[in-house]
């Protein structure tokens, strides 16, 4: 009975990228009038599986079935055509443009050969009238709130596309409560109505808010579909993360605890260090020779953490302190001088500098740190490499390789060794291990251990709970960009999860 | 070593130039002809097609340096020929003997004289220029605006400013030492080459024996990674665009001197898309990244060098435009993923028969 509701029926759905398996064997249904949350960490395959049902991509193997009829869904314009609409968390509307032309846009009635303003107008007011929000459609798109532009989206992927399947990305991510309440009203409405809805979100309150079904997908692998209210927020967690409770209950801690007899001494303090918007104000303290575990969902703010350290973004709250000095002035410039580095979280993006070879990678904040006119002699850069290249076993022919041509591993690790030539006092970590292999994993953990070990104080920040334990001394988990709890290192992982899920 | 060669930047501006230069001396043996020539008040100098080339060529020369480095941090000067005819304006009218006269009249005009002390008006120059260049930095990476469209602000409304420095005038100087910048000679060569050369050199110290190059490089390559490593992007954007307007403001003291005028509306007409295209002819990449001043420099003698072709085989000057399009098309053709494809495959295959790769 229940399958006959079905909207949308995926079944063995398969897709792999040159070196990687983005889904596996994925199976995954919609029923008529329901909300159903995509959850999953960064990786799992959410959006892989959004972009085959959209025909972004094409699946490898694998069948879709629309209403009972198997389809293949050519490209994003076909599954529109289809009834498959997708709603971005960047709203991809015209902000200049008025509301009722957003929503009729390519579909707008003519009379004599022009537009119909005063029937355009009408057609657009009734469509918005559908949601219950009151909305002069006259008025530019721009005048409006992120919140109503992106009902405005949604009415036009029900009215103009007859979406009879909606796809929220992340649309609460820039909202405030209200807002989301807002929305929250119109998708009940909306499930009223028969629209099947498929809701991805980090927020695990408002999946428990809104969601019906939950369906987890972890590194490309369908964990399972379960029943909201007969799955309970930590256990939700764990099969993200990929434990089962049981297992978590009979694991027991094994790290050394010789460390925590030395001397502490308080190397950095933050004290409600905060900026409006990114994260609550925040206390942390990070002694020497410490390793400092971060734990926390994606978006829990631990990057809005590192980042506010670092300088990236200058906190409008509270102060920092390193080595007994006040921070005035934020900037990576400055928090290198103050000896603070960042592995950043997007290698890609942030880390490497993809067309420089692994020398200047290398030597590239140290020569920051010099200035512009004392530049380091090509014999020094190359002591400096060298050095590097060996003490971190970075795997390359000769240092004159484009960063680029690395592995994930490799590149993490040229990285590190820019940091490391400036000889810092405070390393933050921020995701050192995603997507490199297993190998280069346990070897980089190996080395931010004999970091500590040798006097460096380093934050480690990763989604991975083990890695977090297995090396920290002390934890903190962050919760929707606060502070929610601080652990000495011998707590387990269970407490961990349950503080991240919010039950603690 | 024919791998290094296939893939130095300097391959194809050098294969450019010998091929127009092998046209020309099949079409026109006079071509290469030099000779010495006794100026009245030079003295013997070197005159030829090649010197004019270079003589000629000084002023786009200076301009491709400086739109390198704005090029190599991913970014594109639009107004370097407005800033040629900023610099070239306040030239003129400092020179002019008028200034500061009640009474002016024709003889005062064409007097070979002027009341202000040259050093004092290269420095004007300079200092026009190179303001010009500060204020496209400022859009650039401190408003943060694109480079196109910042650029293109000072590229329309530099004329226009040029014009408003020189009255609406075209100003003809008649002032004779200041045209040693632009017809000059030191030992028998163009004191034209002999700026280029100095600020070549000066360029290459500041920018290879300083941090400077790798910044702007590592800027263009990832300014986001670049900035995370602790390095002032903004800084470095700024430093690029005001030697770049700095480079213009020589080149518009050359071309002034050398045409003994100042006009608002031609001085360095088109100059920043010739520059573009000089740097792009040099394997510099338009969205920024590796760069080589040196290959930039053959690639403006490669533009100068076709342009006096064309000249020399009679196509009028207004047909010119027309001719330089399809060096443009040959070289984007050259330059495109496709051609450079095909010549791996081919110099893999001949490598391998002959067993002599690399």
């Amino acid at each position: 009975m229940a399958e006959a509701q079905d909207i949308i029926r995926m079944q063995g759905i398969a897709k792999s990228f040159p070196g990687v398996i983005a889904l596996e064997a994925v199976d995954f249904s919609l029923r008529k009038g329901e909300i159903h949350a995509l959850m999953g960490e960064n990786g799992a395959g959410k959006s892989t599986l959004i972009k085959v049902l959209t025909g972004v991509e094409q699946p490898d193997r694998g069948t879709i079935e629309l209403d009972g009829k198997p389809i293949q869904v050519r490209s994003p314009q076909h599954s529109q055509e289809l009834g498959i609409s997708t709603v971005y968390q960047e709203v991809n509307l015209c902000t200049n443009i008025s509301v009722a032309e957003n929503i009729m846009l390519g579909h707008e009635p003519h009379r004599f050969g022009s537009i119909d303003w005063r029937k355009m107008n009408e057609l657009a007011s009734k469509a918005i009238n559908r949601l219950s929000i009151d909305v002069d459609v006259t008025q530019p798109l721009g005048n409006y709130s992120v919140a109503i532009q992106q009902m405005v989206a949604i009415t036009r992927a029900l009215e103009v596309l007859s979406a009879k399947v909606l796809i929220l990305d992340e649309p609460t991510s820039s909202l405030d409560i209200h807002e989301t309440d807002l929305l929250f009203a119109v998708m009940r409405n909306l499930k009223k109505e028969g629209i099947g809805i498929i809701f991805i979100t980090h927020f695990l309150d408002q999946v428990y808010q809104i969601a019906d079904r939950i369906t987890v997908l972890r590194n490309g692998k369908l964990v399972g579909t379960f029943e909201a209210a007969s799955l309970p927020r930590v256990e939700l967690v764990a099969k993200m993360l990929g434990r089962s409770l049981t297992e978590l209950n009979a694991m027991s801690k094994t790290r050394s605890q010789e460390e925590e007899n030395k001397e502490k001494q308080t190397l950095m303090e933050a004290k409600g260090l905060g900026l409006t918007g990114s994260l609550d104000p925040v206390d942390l303290e990070l002694n020497s020779n410490e390793i400092l575990g971060l734990a926390g969902l994606l978006g829990s703010g631990r990057t809005e953490v590192a980042n506010l350290i670092f300088g990236v973004d200058a906190p409008d709250k509270g102060s920092l302190t390193v080595c007994g000095e006040k921070a005035e002035r934020f900037s990576p410039l400055e928090s290198l001088k103050r000896g603070v580095a960042l592995c950043p979280e997007n290698r890609k993006a942030e880390g490497i500098v993809g067309d420089l070879t692994i020398r200047e990678n290398i030597i590239l904040a140290l020569q920051a740190r010099c200035g512009w006119f004392k530049f380091l002699s090509r014999q020094e850069q190359d002591q400096i490499a060298d050095k590097y290249i060996k003490l971190l076993g970075i795997v390359t022919p000769s240092p004159d390789q484009l960063v680029k041509n690395l592995s994930g591993g490799n590149q993490q690790k040229v990285i590190l060794a820019r940091w490391l030539a400036t000889d810092p006092k405070v390393l933050i970590l921020d995701e050192p291990t995603r997507g490199i292999d297993v190998g280069a994993k346990t070897e980089i953990q190996k080395l931010v251990m004999k970091l500590a070990e040798e006097g460096k104080s380093c934050v480690f920040i990763s989604s991975e709970l083990e890695e977090v334990l297995r090396i920290s001394h002390r934890v903190v988990v962050m919760r929707d960009r606060k502070k929610a709890a601080e652990y000495a290192g011998d707590v387990d992982d269970q407490t961990l999860i349950h503080t991240m899920a919010g039950e603690l | 070593m024919w791998k290094r060669i296939r893939e130095s930047r300097l391959l194809w501006p050098f294969v450019a130039w010998i091929i127009i230069l092998a046209f020309d001396a099949i079409v026109e043996p006079g071509f290469f002809r030099l000779g010495i020539i006794e100026d009245p008040v030079y003295g013997k100098h070197l005159y030829g097609n090649l010197v004019d080339i270079f003589n000629n060529g000084a002023p786009l020369m200076l301009v491709a340096i400086g739109m390198t480095l704005v090029i190599a941090t991913g970014g594109v000067d639009l107004s370097v020929g407005a800033v040629i005819a900023i610099s070239a304006a306040m030239g003129a009218v400092l020179i002019n003997p008028a200034l500061g006269n009640q009474l002016i009249t024709n003889d005062i005009l064409t007097k070979n004289a002027t009341n202000t002390p040259l050093p004092l008006i290269i420095l004007a120059d300079l200092a026009a220029g190179t303001l010009c260049g500060l204020w496209n930095g400022i859009l650039v990476s401190r408003a943060k605006i694109q480079p196109m469209v910042a650029t293109l602000i000072l590229m329309v409304a530099g004329r226009g400013i040029a014009q408003l420095i020189t009255n609406g005038q075209i100003m003809t100087i008649y002032y004779t030492p200041y045209f040693w910048f632009g017809n000059g000679y030191i030992l028998g060569l163009p004191v034209s080459i002999y700026i280029v050369a100095v600020v070549f050199l000066l360029a290459w110290l500041l920018v290879r024996k300083t941090a400077i190059g790798l910044f702007v490089e590592s800027v263009g390559i990832n300014a986001k990674s670049t900035y995370y490593s602790g390095i002032n992007e903004q800084n470095v954007k700024l430093l690029a665009y005001t030697f770049c307007g700095f480079c213009g403001a020589i080149a518009g003291l050359i071309l002034s001197s050398y045409v003994h005028s100042a006009d608002g509306n031609n001085n360095g007409l088109n100059y920043e898309l010739d520059a573009i295209l000089a740097v792009v002819m040099g394997g510099t990449l338009m969205s920024g990244g590796r760069f080589s001043m040196f290959a930039s420099v053959i690639g403006a003698v490669v533009i100068w060098t076709f342009t006096v072709t064309v000249y020399s085989l009679g196509v009028p000057a207004n047909a010119l435009l027309a001719a330089k399009a399809v060096l443009v098309m040959v070289v984007i053709l050259l330059y495109s993923d496709y051609t450079r494809r095909f010549m791996n495959r081919l110099f893999e295959r001949r490598g391998t028969q002959h067993g002599t790769a690399d």
